[in-house]
């Protein structure tokens, strides 16, 4: 009996259920068909037989991976197992911002299908928690209510992109005939004519024990169903091979060598092994079509068919030959992974050919998706064509059990459009489809007995779900946001009111110029990491406004764009910034909530996290992380940023970390060699602007909106690249300008622009020391108190004097102008008004007459303020 | 025609207590002009960033900077345009309480009637998540007033600085960032990626104020509004009121209060005590009043603790005074003016009962007690009491002063304080 377990606690011993049921001698690996899960302290052990939905050990405890699984090999020293396994999702996989697109709550047991190139589909088998039922939903029903709460809903197929409604055929597990990669084809075909013995025997045991099972009525029409399916492949092999002539074209071969998991095949190679493909197709298809070609097709097709059945009974004795049919399986995972990969990385071994490499990638994809799009057309019609006989079938059949007929029903249909969608085009396909169809009419008795064995399990898997609403991820009440405006925003009127607009640090530019260097670097890094599906991590420094966040916003858009294009696998682009957290380790929290939505304290969250990044359970994407202000990360063990830079190094993290800060000797100043080191030495410095390139960084914003006198343009950029090289700086200070130009320009008739005098305001404005103008409107007493405060500085010949002391001085003063003189008190409020705008500095009031005083502004500058008076 | 006079006299005098309140209200409460005085160029500055701010969305952070007392918290005028979310320095003294205080003010969805629940974290990741989810053209337009601009300087790492400053600079709800300080060196408290965030729009409030114009402020502040009730008594008050400012002792008055500051704070605190004194027996603000409130105003605060001092006490401060024109100012301790004071027994021995040491040394305590002579290091314990150093903590004039004023204060003692020498 097939069970699950989620709890990672308990520890499993992995067994293989009987022996190989195949082996690929060029990638020396052992197929088999099941493994049994021992739990320690439960008696019954748990079968997983591929064709099933299992569970895998996640990041997640409470929401382990589902997947189904396809295929189970070990490697030739038969320690290390291995499952290739198409992937589901949860809802709570799917990244945030995209969740939206399903447009309406997700049903709490519904998962998606998972299609996505770039996934690696191998996981290590060690990983696999048990099995898990999983009922396709067809799209225009709602969800069946009342069911067990293991049972999950598949209803909808997420590419990444987008929830598209999910053909029932590709919940089938794919089978031989579809996309045999060339590589692995030769020995499959020298291992196909000449089957093992004890394989075949079994397959006829299994057709054997099938058909005992199965009542009489089952077998005539199961024999109905192979006579017209065989009549009708006839028909569909003749197509099917001038399909696969065609496809064998001088472009298709190209894509194979593209695709082909091991580069140095030549396209000779690749040549035959396609015609190699050819005759086998053909070959297969005559037994298809012969009259003895019962029992091979019995053999064929029994995995596929075995795959339901695995799910019947999970603990069956008859395993199924399915050698083929696992290493076309195990190609196709490979190879749905690699193409992309192998040709972005060969790309990127030319960074001089970027611009040009990046044009293959727009190329290639266009290809790959023209094919099959023409291929679907025709595999619908098979497919529909198929439907209907089935239709046909199934009444005749049993009309008992309805629903149970029209899930049948699609089955085969589904597999034909999988197979058709996939790149090649295979003459035994539609034959073989059919038999399978048949095959499958003989098994569904079993299937509603599983039924009711699926409802005597559920009480045993309850307690399972009870701990699926103790997640962390308790649904916030509160909605951040931000009540709405009552009237609409005014557009910019004139053009000075556009060019303000435009000038505005948050408006975002077109494009980023003068860092288009830095911009090619860090893609380049990025993409060669997404792409090789590693991690590593960056340093990038640089004074503030220099763009270094801008920088990487920008790469991780057109990354993002050219992954909507399906150029670069897709990643997931997180960020966190050292000053909007109030703690260091708060950005384990953050980075957790904004991988998985979950909130967690710190300490769970990086137990989380380390356990995520370090687990060999696979990773859909690629994350890549982006820490600003990592200076602020700084604790005293350094614990954050060494976890922050030690995940990316481990194996199956797939982490890209990118930090920024201001200094550009920080992992020298700061951090502790360990983490120094794990930090590397890929980093970047982000110059300051010089005064050419905030003028070209200002006109290209303005972009000819012309409001500007270039001489001003040329002040303001020189000025600021004297001073800062800050561009936030330099945007600031001609926004200040355009607006002094409004206010001055409905006095005077200018030219309207804004010219030298307005920037001089400005640049006045925002530069220039106020200290100045202050004394100059001070009072009276406070002019003479700093008069005093100097001549007693002059007195002593020091820059400090007590109040004391000044107090006489300002009395002397006093009496000097004829002005009665102060008393004490009043003195000391005037010294205390002056050093709270800090024209002085002072100590503490409760020092009384011996607090002393220091001047914060030279001394001629206050001589000279008073002196203008 | 008694009763009439009767009934007469309480009108006239409810109607004196209403003007008196009235004015008391204007000068004890603060209450705003609708504009400020002298500071127009810069009130339009800031009312059409706030403008832009409103209507186009653009996000602004400003500063403005003024002595105390200038005007600044008077663009407060303009909060309820605005989703504004006013904080103080003082009384949000760390960004902790300061998000809370935000988000309170801005009844974000976290607030349970008064109340912010959640930690400190998961407040501000929550006030950024609301702030990031508006865009320019559809959210409300959030003002945040930082008073004290430059105590959240000093919070730790500026975390809310940096991140409302971060928010003025990026597209997400258009926010007006606007801190109001009294020092003219606030920028250099921030951080330099705050410095850098920070969009570098200074206003400063310095008043150019004229003496003339000063004059016209006092009258229209004291002035009765033409909606008072008895349009009888305001006319006669107003009239007064000009008068007043017009009579020489009350300018001379008024120019000194001007000289000292030209804030308004000090102006009401003036006015206020002059119409305190107001009353129904003369309903009208004459100059007397003013002359006894500026007397009240502009008294020494040491001065009369030093009346309430005892003939002894007064003594050992003249000793000390003494010691101190001697030795220029340096410390001295008990046993140094027990012999000052001594010696200056011994000569006029019949006017000055003799004291025992310990009754001295009682009224030096006493003295130390009310900090007109502190301990020059009050950290060394181990020195014996009457070998303390100590300071004394009056001016020369103070002592003076207070001889002058003090009541029957025997001749010897006075030509003591008088004499050069001890």
């Amino acid at each position: 009996m097939s069970r699950y377990i989620t709890r990672l606690r308990m520890r499993r011993t992995y067994k293989w259920n009987g022996r190989p049921v195949g082996e690929d001698r060029k990638l020396k690996r052992k197929y088999y068909e099941s493994m049994s899960i021992s739990v320690e302290g439960k008696t019954e052990d748990a079968t997983v037989s591929s064709g099933q939905y299992i569970l895998i050990e996640g990041d997640d405890d409470d929401n382990p991976f589902v997947a189904q699984l396809h295929k189970l090999y070990t490697d030739d020293s038969g320690k290390k197992k291995t499952a290739v396994v198409q992937w589901f999702v949860r809802m709570c996989e799917v990244p945030q911002n995209k969740r939206k697109l399903l447009g309406r709550d997700p049903h709490p047991q519904e998962i998606f299908f998972y299609q996505d190139r770039s996934c690696d589909n191998e996981v290590d088998g060690e990983t696999i928690l048990g099995a898990v039922q999983i009922e396709y939903v067809p799209a225009e029903n709602s969800f069946p209510e009342g069911k067990s709460k293991d049972i999950l809903f598949v209803k909808l197929l997420w590419d990444t992109k987008s929830f598209k409604a999910l053909d029932p055929e590709l919940m089938q597990p794919p089978q031989s005939p579809k996309s045999p990669p060339p590589s692995s084809r030769g020995p499959q075909t020298r291992a196909l004519p000449t089957p093992d013995l004890s394989v075949m025997k079994r397959a006829m045991s299994g057709t054997l024990t099938r058909g005992s099972m199965s009542t009489g009525k089952m077998n005539s029409s199961e024999a109905e169903s192979l006579h017209s399916a065989s009549k009708l492949s006839a028909a569909k092999a003749l197509s099917a091979k001038r399909r696969s002539r065609a496809s064998s074209g001088p472009h298709v071969r190209k894509k194979l060598d593209l695709c082909s998991p091991t580069k140095n095949v030549s396209r000779d190679d690749v040549l035959g092994e396609i015609l190699d493909e050819h005759t086998e197709k053909t070959l297969t298809s005559k037994l298809n079509t012969s009259p003895t070609g019962r029992i091979s097709i019995s053999i064929r097709l029994t995995p596929l068919n075995l795959n339901e059945e695995e799910r019947v009974f999970p603990l069956s004795s008859h395993s199924p030959d399915k050698p083929k049919l696992t290493a076309h399986d195990k190609d196709d995972a490979t190879r749905a992974r690699t193409p992309s990969r192998r040709k972005d990385s060969a790309a990127l071994r030319e960074p001089a050919l970027a611009a040009l490499a990046e044009e293959e990638h727009e190329d290639s994809p266009i290809q790959t998706a023209a094919t099959p799009r023409s291929k679907r057309k025709s595999a619908q019609l098979v497919s529909s064509r198929i439907r209907k006989q089935l239709n046909v079938l199934g009444n005749k059949v049993d009309r008992l059990s309805d629903g149970d007929d029209d899930d049948d029903c699609f089955i085969p249909t589904k597999t034909d459009l999988q197979s058709s969608s996939d790149e090649e085009e295979e003459a035994k396909i539609d034959s073989e489809d059919e038999l399978i169809v048949k095959k499958r009419r003989g098994s569904r008795t079993p299937r509603s007995t599983e039924k009711t064995r699926v409802t005597a399990r559920t009480p045993r898997k309850t307690p399972i779900k009870k701990t699926a609403p103790a997640t962390p991820r308790t649904p916030r009440h509160a909605t951040p946001s931000i009540p709405s405006r009552s009237a609409p925003a005014r557009k910019p009127g004139n053009v000075l009111e556009e060019a303000r607009a435009r000038l505005h640090v948050s408006s975002v530019p077109e494009s980023l110029p003068c860092r288009e260097q830095e911009f090619q670097d860090i893609y380049n890094f990025v993409e060669s990491k997404v792409i090789d599906g590693t991690g590593g991590c960056m340093y990038i420094s640089g004074v503030p406004g220099t763009g270094k966040t801008a920088t990487v916003h920008e790469v991780v858009r057109s990354l993002q764009q050219s992954a909507e294009q399906d150029e670069i696998p897709h990643f997931h682009f997180i960020e966190i910034n050292g000053m909007k957290m109030t703690d260091p380790h708060q950005a384990y929290v953050q980075i957790l909530q904004k991988l998985t939505d979950q909130k967690a304290t710190p300490d769970h969250a990086a137990a989380l996290l380390e356990k995520r990044f370090s687990a060999p359970a696979p990773k859909k994407e690629t994350t890549v992380l982006l820490v600003d202000e990592l200076d602020l990360l700084w604790t005293r063990k350094q614990n954050v940023m060494y976890n922050l830079f030690d995940w990316p190094t481990r194996r199956n993290a797939r982490l890209v970390v990118l930090t920024i800060a201001n200094t550009m000797d920080l992992p020298e100043r700061i951090m502790i060699n360990r983490v120094a080191s794990r930090l590397g030495l890929t980093r970047m410095s982000f110059q300051p602007y010089t005064f050419k390139q905030l003028q070209q960084i200002i006109t290209s914003r303005l972009n000819r909106v012309k409001a500007f006198e270039e001489d001003a343009l040329q002040l303001v950029s020189r000025k600021v690249a004297a001073l800062s090289g800050d561009a936030r700086r330099c945007l600031d200070i001609c926004r200040r300008a355009t607006e002094i130009c409004e206010h001055s320009g409905s006095q005077k008739n200018g030219s309207g622009l804004v010219g030298m005098s307005h920037v001089m305001e400005a640049l006045d404005e925002m530069f220039s020391s106020s200290y100045i103008a202050a004394i100059r409107c001070a009072s009276v007493q406070e002019q003479l108190f700093l008069r005093a405060v100097i001549a007693e500085f002059r007195r002593l010949g020091l820059e400090e004097a007590t109040f004391q002391q000044v107090f006489v001085q300002h009395q002397a003063l006093c009496r000097v102008e004829g002005l009665q003189p102060v008393s004490v008190s009043e003195g000391l409020a005037v010294c205390q008004r002056l050093g709270s705008c800090r024209l002085l500095l002072l100590e503490g009031s409760r020092l009384d007459l011996f607090l002393r005083i220091r001047l914060n502004v030279s001394q001629d500058d206050v001589l000279y303020a008073l002196k203008a008076d | 025609q008694d009763r009439c006079g009767c009934v007469l006299m309480m009108l006239c005098d409810g109607v004196c207590v209403q003007a008196q309140k009235l004015l008391r209200e204007r000068l004890c409460h603060q209450k705003l002009p609708d504009q400020p005085v002298g500071l127009d160029s810069q009130y339009k500055h800031l009312l059409e960033l706030l403008r832009r701010t409103a209507v186009h969305g653009e996000s602004n952070s400003v500063l403005i900077v003024g002595p105390r007392g200038s005007g600044k918290t008077m663009v407060r005028i303009h909060e309820h345009h605005f989703n504004a979310a006013p904080v103080a320095g003082l009384l949000q003294t760390d960004d902790k309480i300061a998000l809370k205080e935000i988000t309170r003010q801005l009844h974000l969805e976290n607030v349970v009637g008064d109340k912010v629940f959640g930690s400190f974290a998961e407040n501000l990741a929550f006030l950024l998540e609301a702030l990031k989810k508006g865009d320019k053209s559809s959210s409300r337009p959030v003002l945040f007033v930082l008073d004290e601009f430059d105590l959240f300087a000093h919070h730790k790492n500026q975390t809310l600085l940096y991140n409302l400053l971060d928010v003025s600079q990026s597209a997400q709800t258009p926010v007006a960032v606007l801190g109001l300080t009294c020092r003219l060196d606030v920028l250099e408290l921030l951080e330099k990626r705050v410095k850098s965030r920070f969009s570098h729009r200074q206003i400063h409030l310095f008043s150019s104020l004229s003496f003339a114009q000063y004059l016209d402020v006092v009258r229209a502040q004291l002035s009765l509004p033409p909606d008072f009730p008895d349009p009888k008594f305001s006319d006669e008050w107003n009239h007064s009121v000009t008068k007043l400012c017009e009579d020489k002792t009350v300018e001379e008055i008024l120019r000194r209060n001007f000289n000292g500051s030209k804030d308004f704070r000090s102006l009401h605190s003036l006015l206020f005590l002059a119409v305190s004194r107001v009353s129904v027996s003369h309903s009208t603000l004459r100059e007397a009043d003013l002359i006894e409130a500026w007397r009240l105003i502009s008294v020494d605060s040491k001065a009369n603790v030093l009346h309430g001092l005892s003939i002894l006490e007064l003594c050992l401060i003249i000793a000390m005074k003494h010691l101190n024109d001697t030795y220029d100012g340096e410390p001295f301790n008990f046993q140094m003016v027990h012999n000052e004071f001594k010696k200056f027994i011994q000569r006029k021995s019949h006017s000055i009962h003799k004291f025992e040491k310990p009754v001295v040394m009682k009224a030096f305590e006493h003295l130390l007690q009310l900090e007109l002579v502190r301990p020059v290091d009050s950290g060394v314990c181990k020195v014996q009491r009457e070998y303390q150093l100590m300071r004394l903590m009056l001016e020369h004039g103070q002592v003076m002063e207070a001889l002058q004023k003090y009541p029957q204060c025997p001749t010897d003692v006075k030509q003591w304080a008088l004499s050069a020498f001890g």
